[in-house]
């Protein structure tokens, strides 16, 4: 390679074109002004799952930016004389706690607000640690194929053996258990599928004309890698990544209730399960409120995930 | 085939002693373990003795080679807390684990398979939508929390099942469904995908037009061809409801090698750790291992 003289790309726009590892399709051949972006966003504005996925994650993250305004009391606030008021639908409940008041007497709507601050940022930084680190592993084994790519599998099949939920409490215990543990434990621990996906989608296009162009013209492996490659398999990765939002987000709260992820008086939707479960024979909604939370978020990040994966597939919904 | 078969089991072996040598590492180097065993309130003396009472004044390399020699021999020295053998311990706790397992793998395949081949078969109706529902909600539903709502409906509620515990057969039943409904969206999907793409195949079409009863079709050309690569995924799956019954046993109190785990996890009790870490590990590799073998006998394009 350094014998090649390095001759400046004659059509820098040649190299880097993103459409060309697009196949043609059909709506391409009817409308050839529309970019992928916009034939992409005018399906979702028709895909279900996609609208639904998108307006309630857009909700929980305007009330999780917007906390210390919606927020009806300040989440961790005690007031012994207010334990455990239902929420307003119950014949006890009133307007002044809507969702009621935990065991210490806090009002639960605000501290599930203030909770959905700690799931998107654990969700959001866990998959970006995961994502760089699968994704660079990944695009190196899916580009150079070969010994790395042996390596890279290997990798990976090693870290699945490995038992997440165990390693991850494990760990967090050692560490002592804290918001940025259970980020770094999870961001550590989760990068598998980013890794293997990069690698098929990797390998399925570094044969394609714009790399060998970019070859040609005397790029570096890392910029062919990261500035031709990654942008083409982008689609593919935020769909992982979507998921792997919600595997760590659920994770945190299977940690947090055991005791060995978030720590009180932190209000994370786990942690309140762990917290609500002796009062919960009696008082079910302590454990329904945050769980349902949880749910809603997570179905919401999946939803938006499979309907992110459906408008980019270039040959549309199946 | 047997060099296919020679050549996975090297990998496996292989991969085997990597995860051994990476769990020993994550434990010895995330924190100090003789702090954590001694204690918040022991004092510097007592920390270095603990160091030197169990090897942990050593280099690392000699720690792990001391320790990796003897779980050779399926020694894992003793527990911290109980004093007796780690692996008395386990084998006294494997059994309800892996019972948990088997059976909530039971519920998955018996619930997936069929809603699947329903789905494929009735494509695009409510049945196929309803098995999408089911798929979804389960990948999304916090596991420990669809526990806790199963107790509370058919334990507390409806007083069907006992609510924690595992004397009996009946308090298997909740967290097997809890933890199966872990595994079925991806069982449900792979048996509805495979259907489709076996139901739109020739020798399905062949097998219609020589007139045989609908029903024959579908069991005998098309899901015994569509079960296939589920076969692989149900070992991968039980290897993963293993390792994440941690979760379930300590919302239902059930006395298996999760709950061990946890338990040992926060009295310090690593030697403990360290070898379910390793147990559950050699499970999955020999659990995805035997899917392999099993899947390239079966499907003979698979041994290249």
């Amino acid at each position: 390679m350094s014998l090649q003289p390095t001759l400046p790309p004659a059509a820098p726009g040649l190299a880097t074109a993103p459409v060309l590892a697009q196949p043609v399709t059909e709506a391409s051949k009817l409308a050839p002004a529309r970019s992928p972006t916009m034939i992409a966003l005018r399906r979702g504005l028709t895909h279900g799952g996609f609208l639904i996925g998108a307006s309630v994650l857009g909700l929980i993250v305007l009330a999780a930016l917007a906390a210390p305004l919606i927020a009806p009391h300040d989440p961790y606030a005690q007031d012994v004389s207010r334990r455990l008021i239902p929420p307003v639908w119950h014949a006890k409940g009133s307007w002044e706690h809507v969702l009621g008041t935990d065991k210490l007497g806090r009002d639960y709507l605000s501290r599930l607000i203030y909770g959905s601050q700690i799931s998107l940022l654990i969700g959001l930084s866990a998959a970006l640690i995961s994502g760089a680190i699968g994704t660079t592993l990944g695009i190196v084994a899916g580009y150079f194929g070969g010994r790395v790519d042996a390596l890279v599998s290997y990798v990976v099949t090693t870290r699945l053996a490995m038992p997440v939920v165990l390693v991850a409490l494990a760990m967090a215990s050692l560490v002592g258990g804290s918001l940025k543990v259970v980020v770094l434990v999870l961001g550590l621990l989760l990068w598998d599928r980013f890794a293997v996906v990069t690698r098929a989608a990797t390998r399925q296009i570094r044969g394609q004309d714009f790399v060998a162009a970019a070859r040609a013209s005397g790029f570096g492996t890392a910029r062919i890698l990261f500035q031709e490659i990654l942008p083409n398999i982008l689609n593919a990765l935020i769909v992982v990544a979507t998921l792997e939002m919600a595997h760590a987000i659920l994770l945190e709260a299977a940690l947090s209730f055991l005791g060995l992820g978030v720590q009180p008086p932190l209000p994370s939707w786990g942690l309140m399960i762990a917290e609500g479960k002796p009062y919960m024979f009696f008082q079910p909604w302590v454990i329904t409120i945050p769980g349902v939370a949880l749910l809603v978020l997570v179905l919401a990040i999946n939803l938006l995930g499979d309907g992110v994966r459906d408008v980019t597939a270039p040959e549309g919904r199946n | 085939m047997l060099s296919f078969a020679l050549r996975r089991i090297l990998v496996a072996l292989a991969v085997a002693v990597t995860v051994s040598v990476a769990s020993f590492m994550l434990l010895h180097l995330s924190g100090d373990l003789a702090t954590a065993i001694a204690g918040p309130e022991a004092t510097g003396e007592q920390i270095a003795a603990i160091r030197v009472q169990h090897g942990l004044d050593q280099p690392l390399l000699a720690q792990f080679l001391a320790w990796a020699g003897k779980a050779l021999q399926l020694d894992f020295g003793n527990s911290f807390y109980f004093r007796e053998r780690v692996s008395d311990l386990i084998l006294a706790r494997l059994p309800v684990t892996l019972t948990l397992g088997v059976v909530a793998l039971c519920v998955a395949l018996f619930v997936a398979i069929p809603l699947g081949v329903l789905a494929a078969v009735r494509r695009d109706t409510w049945i196929d939508r309803l098995a999408l529902a089911v798929s979804v909600l389960g990948q999304a539903m916090p596991s420990f929390w669809f526990g806790l709502t199963l107790i509370m409906v058919f334990a507390v509620n409806l007083r069907w099942l006992p609510v924690s515990g595992n004397a009996t057969w009946k308090h298997f039943v909740l967290p097997a469904v809890a933890l199966g409904y872990y595994a079925m969206p991806a069982v449900m999907r792979l048996t509805r995908n495979g259907m489709l793409e076996v139901l739109a195949s020739d020798y399905v079409r062949t097998a219609r037009a020589k007139g045989l009863p609908p029903r024959k079709v579908l069991i005998r050309h098309a899901l015994r061809n569509a079960v296939i690569p589920v076969i692989a995924l149900a070992a991968v799956q039980f290897g993963f409801m293993l390792g994440g019954s941690i979760v379930i046993e300590a919302v239902f109190s059930l006395q298996g090698l999760g709950q061990l785990a946890w338990e040992s996890i926060a009295r310090n009790d690593f030697p403990v750790v360290q070898a379910i870490v390793l147990v559950l590990a050699m499970i999955y590799i020999a659990l995805t291992l035997a899917a392999d073998l099993l899947n390239a006998l079966l499907d003979p394009r698979l041994r290249s």
